[in-house]
């Protein structure tokens, strides 16, 4: 299976690296490993998808769902490192417009 | 009969004794498949060549019958083993038979009847990836000329993804308005799916409402794949994009709509991203690769084309798609 998930979580702060392709059969990984974050009470998380070099629409909807529960939570998500295709995919999705995301290359730390 | 396959076993077992050839092994061999068969456990079995060896060793020592007591006793857990499997085999045969009957309900249900209008030629082809179909077509018409479309795809497959594909035709069903603009209608299912469905799953939707009269398409999209506009005039394809949101994310979500007149041989080619999305060994196949089948067999009817692509896009991945397809052509005559 094609996937790298890394996260790291402190003091509501949660940093992680995604890698690899999520489709169909890598994204239940995904959701796994994002799950325990999800329910945190305003969490600050911030993924850097620099990586992926493949992602359909089933990663799409992890990140969400994982989107929508840390909105809930008073929350803010934030996707980085956006290839020229995933940003083609949020942008056809009009998820680009609600969500926070952000083309590789540009700014970033 | 007990006693018929313990003589039957006595007598192979008697064979191999005086002559351990590969022939009388081959003849065991074959016989334990018939046990199998027969369901018959492996503590019988061994109960069984007890017998045997009874009768034909009569004088062994008593420690090798204690010996096979004690072997018989080890194997019953391997007996009910094999019997949780076979309940199992049984369940899951039961399993794919319910699912057979599941996806023949959705067919039935999800039905669509292809409208006829003026000067509109339209070809459709729609093939799941697995038994439910996550891809939907629905067509809704009228005698003047009006017909409505909608080209949808849920996020997620297998039976999750058909049954929210049942809310989204119920939803439309209830509309019935063959002349609602895809604003409205898009605005209305997005309240449904985003009341009823779990936070993981989506519907993108095209809606495209067209008039034979004027020959006008008005459309609008849910997060879906956008539609391409083939003018014949040019030879050129452009993408018709227009904003809008997938459905079931906000219950605040708009949408936009854009119309497009069609002359005399243009195209709209509507699909879902089973279509764009493919994966061949060289790379993705991207929309040049499909504007290019089509153009090849731009003279032809449109359920021609629609086939030619699936049939080559199936070819140039190795018969091994990864998503629903499901691809529309209107073209105008």
């Amino acid at each position: 299976m094609n996937i790298q998930v890394d996260l790291q979580e402190s003091d509501g702060v949660l940093k992680g690296q995604v890698g690899g392709e999520i489709d169909a059969h890598t994204a239940p990984v995904l959701r796994e490993k994002l799950e325990p974050y999800q329910n945190i009470e305003s969490l600050n998380a911030e993924l850097d998808l620099s990586e992926v070099n493949y992602m359909d629409s089933t990663g799409l909807g992890v990140f969400v769902a994982f989107y929508k529960s840390v909105n809930s939570q008073g929350g803010h998500l934030k996707l980085s490192g956006l290839s020229a295709r995933l940003k083609r995919l949020f942008d056809i999705t009009g998820l680009g417009d609600i969500m926070d995301i952000e083309s590789a290359g540009k700014g970033g730390s | 009969m007990v006693q018929k396959i313990g003589s039957q076993y006595k007598e192979i077992l008697n064979q191999y004794m005086q002559r351990q050839s590969e022939q009388n092994l081959y003849v065991g061999q074959n016989f334990s498949r018939q046990l199998i068969s027969e369901n018959t456990s492996p503590e019988d079995v061994i109960s069984m060549h007890k017998a045997a060896m009874q009768e034909l060793y009569e004088d062994m020592p008593e420690t090798v019958w204690h010996s096979f007591d004690f072997l018989i006793e080890m194997m019953i857990n391997y007996g009910l083993a094999l019997q949780e499997r076979q309940s199992l085999l049984q369940r899951q045969e039961e399993l794919r038979m319910e699912m057979d009957l599941a996806a023949n309900v959705q067919e039935t249900l999800l039905k669509t009847t292809l409208p006829t209008l003026d000067g509109l030629d339209i070809g459709l082809l729609s093939v799941p990836l697995r038994k439910m179909n996550g891809d939907y077509i629905y067509f809704i018409s009228d005698k003047k000329g009006h017909a409505g479309i909608a080209v949808a795809d849920v996020i997620g497959k297998g039976l999750p993804a058909a049954l929210c594909m049942s809310m989204v035709k119920f939803g439309m069903d209830s509309m019935n308005d063959s002349m609602a603009f895809p604003r409205e209608v898009l605005n209305t299912i997005n309240r449904i799916v985003e009341k009823s469905v779990d936070d993981s799953m989506f519907v993108s939707m095209f809606y495209g409402r067209y008039e034979a009269e004027t020959s006008i398409l008005t459309y609008g999209s849910a997060g879906h794949e956008p539609a391409m506009l083939y003018r014949a005039e040019t030879g050129e394809f452009e993408e018709l994009t227009v904003k809008g949101l997938l459905l079931g994310v906000s219950p605040m979500a708009t949408y936009e709509e854009k119309e497009v007149k069609l002359e005399k041989d243009d195209m709209v080619v509507m699909m879902t991203d089973g279509v764009t999305e493919g994966r061949t060994a060289d790379g993705f196949i991207d929309r040049e690769v499909i504007n290019e089948l089509i153009l090849r067999k731009k003279g032809e009817p449109a359920q021609v084309i629609v086939q030619y692509v699936y049939d080559e896009l199936v070819r140039m991945q190795n018969a091994e798609l990864s998503d629903d397809f499901t691809l529309v052509i209107y073209k105008k005559v």
